[in-house]
């Protein structure tokens, strides 16, 4: 029954499985991973996904426009962002707790306009897989990788993107420098309040994007607490990741995979209790995070918020 | 600059208890009573409304368990004449033990005469609670455990029944004879379910599988549709599944072209084009019984269970599916022979 597991059909299968899966980490714990190389840990992403994945539902189930609803996520994480930013940045508020106040904000309240707005579980038909041509055709491979949807696609795009960004261009030196060393930073000019504003309202609306993706790209549907602790992994994938885009990539891909691993592994009736298998990605994840994390280490001035020395 | 962060965060906690609070202080307002037009001013009700408190542990409208249990309150209601002879308050989305423990307690002592704890993570808190107010009647479920408390009602579902018939109805569609079910955690009405699925198509179809996957979660949508996903791509054309976040599951069956198969709540509007039945639960069989003896002053110490032999377990077909008559031939002969005994679900 093990050899089962090698099959291509179990194969494909699971890089399927996980690519898809990973896709909501991918957006929400990239734009972490900007908020906290400017110095700020944001723990409202499982709240900011939570409005973000109704926003987009609602307004595509009503408008029947699917760009609309990635718009309308765009923006109510955006404008969480906005106000989570002005929370640390301009009253200095110790982040946990307020990003912990963020998360239940926006458990509370997306339930609440579900439930005054749509009332009963509804579906919208999402986003449709986009086969791109020749590369699709690919046996095996192609329509893993060239198959998906948009949402799906746009969040791989994402990961070199955000390399670049950080890496190659002033503005990631500004983020970086803001959150290594805020005081040099400001000496020489840059604005540490406006650079963390962009990133925390930077991360908001890719965590509204991250959510959107659940409710109108891969599930098109919406329900109470639907993400389900995501948002809380994509926080912890970022430091997996090593605050670096490309960690983030393989940690979310790891996760995601040894995910679809176990579904597959009950699938195929191996003998293994099904709360063992659920608990191999955590169990995983952990492991590796313990053997490789201690390389690297976090932005100096991760948590704490800056105040100007006159 | 620090009394400012104290009101932010202030009114942020506001907000979230008014969210909190936004679908539990709803029904009360619900349905206003109409007017009778002839009713004679001296035969105006002068008793008392049973008044009935229930917490559950997920949404009204979660398609599903907790759904299931409001629908039959409701119906209650309609039946006994209205909200002037039937009055129900309720507390949704009371996932955490505690909160939902402080609840119970809080309508206890605020005189309901039923109080229920509408989910089997309630027991514990209703074994401490109720010997406080003897006076008071209590029910909870899935379970037939009333703890030998003289005012403890216990109440459970035959699921295994509704899964039975299901599994036959699967086995007879299933052309790939691969048929997937996916699950929340192993345990309760979900496993009693699973099992009697499994039952009933291997009583039908000994040589069709039955791949089961528990995802570890009553909430995770998209682990519950990625399950799906991957039963399809083991070869199942016939998918069913328990608890409320299968939702994810039947859009991913229905975009697959695989029949689904339903339980808890009536799932045929979520993807008519593919759902065949759903099991759906009819609380109100024990409720009447319940409010009945309550009101005869016996406030508990029986264990109470729907059936379809006692109509609280309804197979409900969807119209928009057209099921071949000789399958729903089958189907009504599984049913009556559940119900006469004929047919007995041998659980593992």
């Amino acid at each position: 029954m093990i050899s089962e597991i090698f099959s291509t059909t179990v194969l494909i299968g699971i890089l399927a499985s996980g690519i898809r899966l990973a896709t909501p980490y991918l957006y929400a714990a990239i734009g972490e991973t900007f908020g906290q190389r400017s110095g700020v840990l944001n723990l409202g992403v499982e709240g900011q996904m939570l409005l973000g994945a109704f926003a987009g539902f609602y307004v595509a189930l009503k408008t029947g426009n699917l760009w609309l609803g990635v718009l309308a996520a765009m923006s109510v994480g955006a404008l969480m962002g906005l106000v989570m930013a002005f929370v640390t940045v301009n009253l200095h508020a110790q982040q946990g707790i307020s990003g912990i106040g963020f998360y239940l904000f926006g458990l509370g309240m997306s339930d609440l306009l579900f439930q005054k707005l749509m009332g009963t579980v509804e579906t919208v038909s999402g986003f449709p897989a986009i086969h791109i041509p020749y590369l699709s055709d690919i046996p095996g491979i192609g329509p893993i990788f060239f198959g998906q949807n948009i949402l799906v696609y746009g969040a791989y795009l994402l990961v070199p993107l955000a390399w670049f960004v950080l890496n190659k261009t002033t503005l990631g030196l500004k983020i970086r420098a803001v959150g290594e060393n805020p005081d040099a930073a400001d000496s020489l000019g840059v604005s540490v309040a406006r650079v963390r504003y962009f990133t925390i309202i930077l991360g908001g609306t890719l965590s509204g994007v991250a959510g959107a993706s659940l409710s109108i790209a891969l599930l098109n549907v919406f329900q109470q607490n639907m993400t389900s602790g995501l948002g809380f992994i994509a926080v912890a994938l970022v430091y997996f990741g090593g605050w670096r885009p490309l960690g983030v990539l393989g940690g979310a891909l790891l996760f995601s995979m040894v995910n679809s691993l176990q579904l597959w592994i009950q699938v195929l009736g191996i003998p293994i209790p099904s709360d063992i298998a659920v608990m191999m990605p955590y169990v995983l994840t952990i492991l590796v995070l313990v053997l490789t994390v201690s390389r690297v280490r976090a932005p100096a001035a991760l948590t704490r918020p800056f105040e100007r020395e006159d | 600059m620090k009394k400012f962060a104290w009101f932010l965060t202030l009114v942020l906690a506001l907000s979230l208890v008014l969210s909190a609070c936004g679908g539990a202080t709803e029904p009360v307002v619900e349905e206003p009573v109409e007017v009778a037009t002839e009713v004679v001013a001296t035969e105006a009700p002068v008793m008392e409304p049973f008044r009935v408190a229930v917490v559950m542990p997920s949404a009204i409208n979660d398609m599903a368990f907790s759904q299931s249990m409001y629908d039959a309150l409701l119906r209650i209601q309609d039946e006994m004449g209205g909200p002037d002879y039937f009055d129900f308050v309720y507390s949704e989305g009371m996932f955490v033990v505690d909160d939902a423990a402080a609840a119970i307690r809080d309508y206890a002592s605020q005189g309901f005469d039923l109080v229920i704890a509408h989910g089997s993570q309630y027991g514990s808190s209703l074994q401490e609670i109720a010997p406080d107010f003897p006076e008071t009647s209590f029910a909870w479920g899935t379970t037939a455990e009333t703890f030998g408390q003289p005012n403890i009602y216990a109440y459970e579902a035959a699921s295994q029944e509704g899964g039975y018939v299901n599994g036959v109805l699967a086995a007879t569609l299933s052309e790939s004879n691969i048929i997937g079910v996916v699950g929340p955690i192993e345990v309760g009405d979900a496993k009693l379910y699973v099992d009697g699925f499994k039952a009933g198509v291997a009583a039908t179809n000994p040589a069709a599988t039955v791949n089961v996957n528990y995802i570890g979660s009553f909430s995770d949508v998209a682990l519950a549709s990625e399950a799906a996903t991957t039963h399809i791509a083991a070869g199942a054309d016939a998918l069913t599944g328990t608890a409320q976040m299968v939702v994810g599951a039947i859009g991913k069956a229905e975009e697959n072209n695989a029949l689904w198969f339903g339980t808890q709540s009536n799932q045929s509007s979520l993807a008519p084009s593919v759902v065949v039945a759903s099991q759906v639960y009819h609380w109100e069989v024990v409720l009447r019984e319940i409010i009945a003896n309550v009101k005869t002053g016996t406030l508990g110490g029986q264990s109470l269970k729907i059936d379809l032999a006692n109509s609280g377990l309804v197979i409900e077909f969807n119209p928009d599916y057209a099921l071949p008559a000789e399958a729903q031939a089958l189907a009504d002969t599984t049913i009556q022979g559940i119900i006469d005994g004929s047919i007995v679900i041998t659980l593992p």
